[in-house]
Parts: structure tokens; sequence; C-alpha cells
């Protein structure tokens, strides 16, 4: 047998990168998705950055459950169990074979570093053995993303990113152009919902539960609300103590609040902070499009208030379902499909980043 | 056959490339540097060199640990789905059978030596008996005292192996006095090598690790697992 002469994965992708400048754009490109950031183990498979041709998510909530939260090293391991069953049922559901896939792309940060570390792994493996080109992916981005899914991206836009581990007001004025005008400064508002959760004693993860209750109460407790007319930052932790304490002197005096009650002022404090900010930034900004993502985008209260808000002011409003609000890898395929068209691929030096920015 | 041999379970580094019969390319280093940015790119590296194409290899071997919970899950993860992609067979080989193999001259009992603080440590019992390598005592974590009160006990010479070992070089010849020798600094690390010698020896007996199922052997549960565990026992009474 002669010598194997071949590309090495460098020159393989400069290959693939110059062959990109040609693209026939009615040629389909599809995306294989690898999203591990937290404790949901996902990958999907993306067609033309919109259409979902599979989308797997394996959520650990019941492992992490009895914690009462998500336990870093629990999940990293549960990560490394499951992926390959994932990838392979992921193709399978598509009908595709490795062979089909234009890229991988996948969550490289921010997010839990043991868990992040896995699915960067399993991205570089497949792209090494297959000579696929790898696209890391922010998480946040992502989020913003998952509205692709529904409906293309118009720019300039407003995003408002609201999940366990995120509160953010983004401007964009073209794909992956990211300005942060605000986050928050200490909780983020599903952290906040967790918290005040465990204080009315619902079960983990605590925002569906609040925001059931809600619907049955009545918002009557005065709360606060921060930093109201204060730019763009946001700030949950003064609400929450607000919670935590009110509870804790009814109960010393014996006094009696309804959990619907409580649960509805706290909602109601939520959402007049986040609508009222996001509604300014849509204004300021002057924009005509509005999306929201994160988990906490699942919330009805929410939901409902915009809904009828963006109406009102004759702005469009898109809020993607309920299964591609939580961690999916769909739409980080949906994410990685414009970086890959601009040819911003990774190498394979790429690595997981906890506390990765959205704008450098 | 071509096999492609991956460590990243402890600070050491290892990749290497075999064929048939021969050690064709072999990387370690033993550094505190981050296996996740280096990993990939010295696989790469070594294939370039070689000038083999990924699909040119039958077989990936990999320590499956103990060690560094993220070290392990990033080799792992890297050569479970690195066998996926290319639907080739892979054997996980345990990094402390890694560190005694090459020792099997050694007429005693070999016990590699990985720190786990707290003095416990990650050790096993290898040696060779009557001309086969044999894992005498199974690969755990255990107190080290206790383990240098059982050494005691079989009355055997015990030659420790790791880098590790220097931290307790007191402790274990104080209580093992004449019995003990020490392994060298260039013959403390586990080699990519030879965690590819003995998974080609595995798959030539037919054996196969499950791609889908294969996990890092921690041997013992994430702190937090242990912890409600006992919870549940107490509250049990
Ligand atoms: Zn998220």
């Amino acid at each position: 047998m002669g010598e194997i002469i071949m590309l090495s994965w460098k020159k393989e992708m400069e290959k693939k990168l110059e062959r990109l400048k040609t693209i026939d754009l009615k040629e389909s490109v599809i995306i294989l998705g690898i999203e591990t950031s937290c404790d949901e183990t996902s990958i999907a498979i993306v067609q033309d950055g919109h259409k979902i041709l599979s989308n797997i998510v394996s959520s650990q909530i019941a492992i992490h459950k009895r914690f009462g939260g998500v336990v870093p090293e629990v999940a990293s391991r549960k990560h490394v169990e499951v992926i390959n069953v994932l990838l392979e049922e992921a193709l399978n559901d598509a009908k595709l074979k490795l062979g089909d896939i234009s890229a991988i792309a996948v969550t490289y940060g921010p997010g839990l570093i043991g868990s992040l570390l896995v699915g960067v792994a399993a991205a570089k493996a497949i792209s090494f053995a297959k000579g696929i080109p790898l696209v890391g992916v922010n998480h946040i981005a992502g989020h913003i993303y998952a509205n692709n899914l529904i409906k293309q991206l118009e720019f300039p836009l407003i995003a408002l990113v609201v999940s366990g581990g995120h509160t953010e007001l983004v401007y964009m004025e073209d794909h992956h152009k990211f300005e942060v005008l605000g986050m928050t400064r200490d909780d983020a508002a599903g952290e906040a919902y967790d918290k005040v959760a465990r204080t009315l004693e619902l079960p983990y993860p605590g925002g569906p539960y609040i925001d059931k209750l809600a619907k049955e109460g009545k918002a009557t407790i005065e709360l606060p609300r921060a930093l109201m007319d204060n730019g763009y930052d946001f700030s949950f932790s003064g609400l929450k103590s607000a919670v935590i304490n009110t509870m804790h002197n009814a109960k010393q005096r014996g006094e009696y609040i309804a959990k619907e009650d409580m649960a509805a002022s706290f909602q109601e404090a939520v959402v007049d902070v986040l609508v009222s900010k996001t509604l300014k930034a849509v204004q300021e900004k002057q924009v005509k499009n509005l999306i929201v993502a994160g988990g906490v985008a699942a919330n009805q209260g929410l939901r409902s208030r915009l809904k009828e808000k963006c109406e009102q002011l004759g702005i469009d409003l898109t809020i993607p379902p309920l299964e591609l609000c939580t961690d999916n890898a769909a739409m980080i395929a949906s994410a990685g499909y414009f970086s890959y068209l601009k040819g911003e691929w990774s190498n394979l030096e790429l690595n997981g980043i906890a506390g990765l920015p959205l704008s450098p | 056959m071509n096999i492609l041999a991956i460590d990243t379970s402890t600070d050491v580094m290892g990749v290497s490339l075999l064929d048939e019969n021969r050690v064709l390319a072999e990387v370690t280093t033993n550094l505190k540097k981050n296996h996740s940015i280096r990993l990939m790119p010295t696989i790469e590296q070594l294939f370039e060199e070689v000038k083999w194409e990924p699909k040119a290899i039958d077989l990936i071997a990999v320590a499956k640990g103990p060690g560094s919970y993220t070290g392990v899950r990033i080799g792992i993860t890297t050569a479970k789905t690195m066998a996926w992609a290319l639907k080739i067979p892979l054997i996980g080989v345990s990094t402390l059978e890694a560190m005694a193999y090459p020792h099997q001259n050694f007429t005693g009992l070999i016990s590699p030596i990985i720190d786990a603080r707290r003095g416990r440590v990650y050790t096993g019992l290898y040696k060779k008996v009557e001309n086969k390598w044999t894992n005498v005592e199974s690969d755990q974590i255990t107190p080290l005292s206790k383990w240098l009160n059982l050494l005691q006990q079989t009355q055997e010479a015990v030659l420790f192996v790791g880098d590790d070992v220097e931290l307790h070089h007191e402790n274990i010849y104080q209580e093992l006095g004449d019995m003990v020798s020490f392994s060298s600094s260039a013959f403390n690390i586990p080699r990519p090598s030879v965690i590819g010698l003995i998974a080609k020896e595995r798959y030539l007996n037919g054996k196969r690790d499950d791609i889908y199922d294969f996990s890092p052997s921690y041997l013992q549960l994430a702190e937090a697992e242990a912890k409600w565990l006992e919870k549940q026992k107490i509250n049990k009474g």
C-alpha cells in the first residue's frame, strides 16, 4: 500500500473556507448543534438556520431535584454518560449521517465549566475525525437565535434574555452584532424565582410553580421595584429579600399570607421591571422588533403583559414556544449557522469559558 | 492494526499512535496545563507527522481514571466520540494499571499511587502471577494508613509507582520498612503507548467497551451525592 496523501485538518478547513465563498445560496447548510452548558444535554440538527430536523433534549431536572439545585459535578458526569446516545438519536431522527453535516456548532460559554468541557470535547472530536468545520457559540446568543427558528430575525432589534443565569437587554443591528444595554447587578430573574419558590416551599425548579400560583392569587402585597429609572441594569436581590422578610415576619406575628397572593405580588414586581425597561429600550433605540429569550420567557405573566403592550405600541414581538425557551441545541445550531456563513470558524484549541461575555 | 491512545486523567497528558508492531509516535507532558485546549491539537499534530488520516485508525484506547474528574472526562469524551464518529471500537484502561504495567518484571506486588487528598490515595495491586499479568486488588480509593496495613499483612515486597508517592514517602517507609521499593521519576508516569498496548491485548482477546455507556472510573461518588446518601441513612435511623 502506498503512502496515504491526506490533507491535514487545518488544510481541509482552509479548502472548505475557500469553497464557502463560492457557495450557492440555494445549497442547504446542515448544522449539528451541541449544548451542555448546564443541566441539559442536547443535540440538534438544523437546516439553513431555521428548519429543525431533530432536537433531542435530555433534562437532568429529576436528578438535581433532591439537591435543591444543579450540582456541577453531578451534571458533568451525566453529560458524559449520555452524549453519544443523544448524538446517535439526533442523526437517526433527522435520517442523516455525519457525512451530511456542514458544520458542528457547540456552546463554549457561559455556563458551568465542567459541563461545557464535555460538549466542547465531543464537538472537537467529531470535527477532527470527519473533517467537519467547528463553530463555537455563545449560549446567550443561542437563546436569542431560538427566535430565528420561529421567524427570521429582522434588524435592528431588542432582545430580552431572561433565564436562571441571565437577565440581559441586548441591541442587535445585524447578525452576531450584540450591544449589551444592561444586565443584572446581582441575581438573574430566574434565580430570584427559584429562591422565592424555596421560601414559599414550592418544588424545584420553582419558576413554573410561581407562574401557576400567581394566576390564582392577587398582587396585594407591596414589594420594591429596583433601579426603575436607572438605565437598563436590573437588580432582583432586594425584591427576593423583601419576599423572604415579609413571609418571615408574618410567620413570627402569626399572620397568614396566602402563597398565591405572594406569588402574584412577586411576579407582578418582576414583570413590571422587565417590561418597563424593555419597552424603554425599544423606544429609545427606535426599533420595531422585540424578541424574548431564555427559560423565564416561558413565564405566562411576562408573555401576556408584553403581548398586550406590544400590540398597543405596534411592535413586532416574537417569543419562542416553551420548549425552545429552555436550553436546547437547536438554538445553538441556528446561531452557529450565521457564524458558519460568515466564516467565523473555531480551531481545535477551542476551550470552554465559564464567564464568556456576549460582546467582547 | 493502528491504534490511537489518549490519556488526560491526571496532570499527565499523553497521546500515542501505534501500528501493528511499533510505537510510531508518543507525546507526554507532565504539567498543570489545560488538557481541554491542548489535547486535540496534539492529536492533530501526531496524525500529521505520521501521515495518517483519522480513518486510518482501527482502535482507540483511553485512560479511564481514576484521577482528575474534569481531566478524565475530557479524554474519555474525546475518545468515545471519535470512536463513535469513525465507527471503530474503544477500550478503556485503568490509569493505575498503565502506571504499574511497565514494572511487570518486579517479582513482588506493584502499588501505583495517585493522591486523593485528605490522607487517601487511589491505588490497586498488580503483579505478574505465573507469567500472567494480574490485578490482585482492584482499583480503589482508600485511606493510606489502611492500605499500608493491608500490605504489611501480605508479607510481600511492594513497589510503589507514581509521582504522588513522594507525598507519602515517609509514612510508607515507616510502616513497611525494608519491604518497599520506589520507582524512579522516569518510570512514574503513565505512558500513552502502554495504554495502547494493554488495549490491543484486550482487543485481541475479544474485549470491547460499549461506546454509548462508557464512563470514567471515578471510584467515588460526587461529594453532593455521597452527602445526600449519608443523610438518607441518618433519616432512616
Ligand atoms: Zn440557558
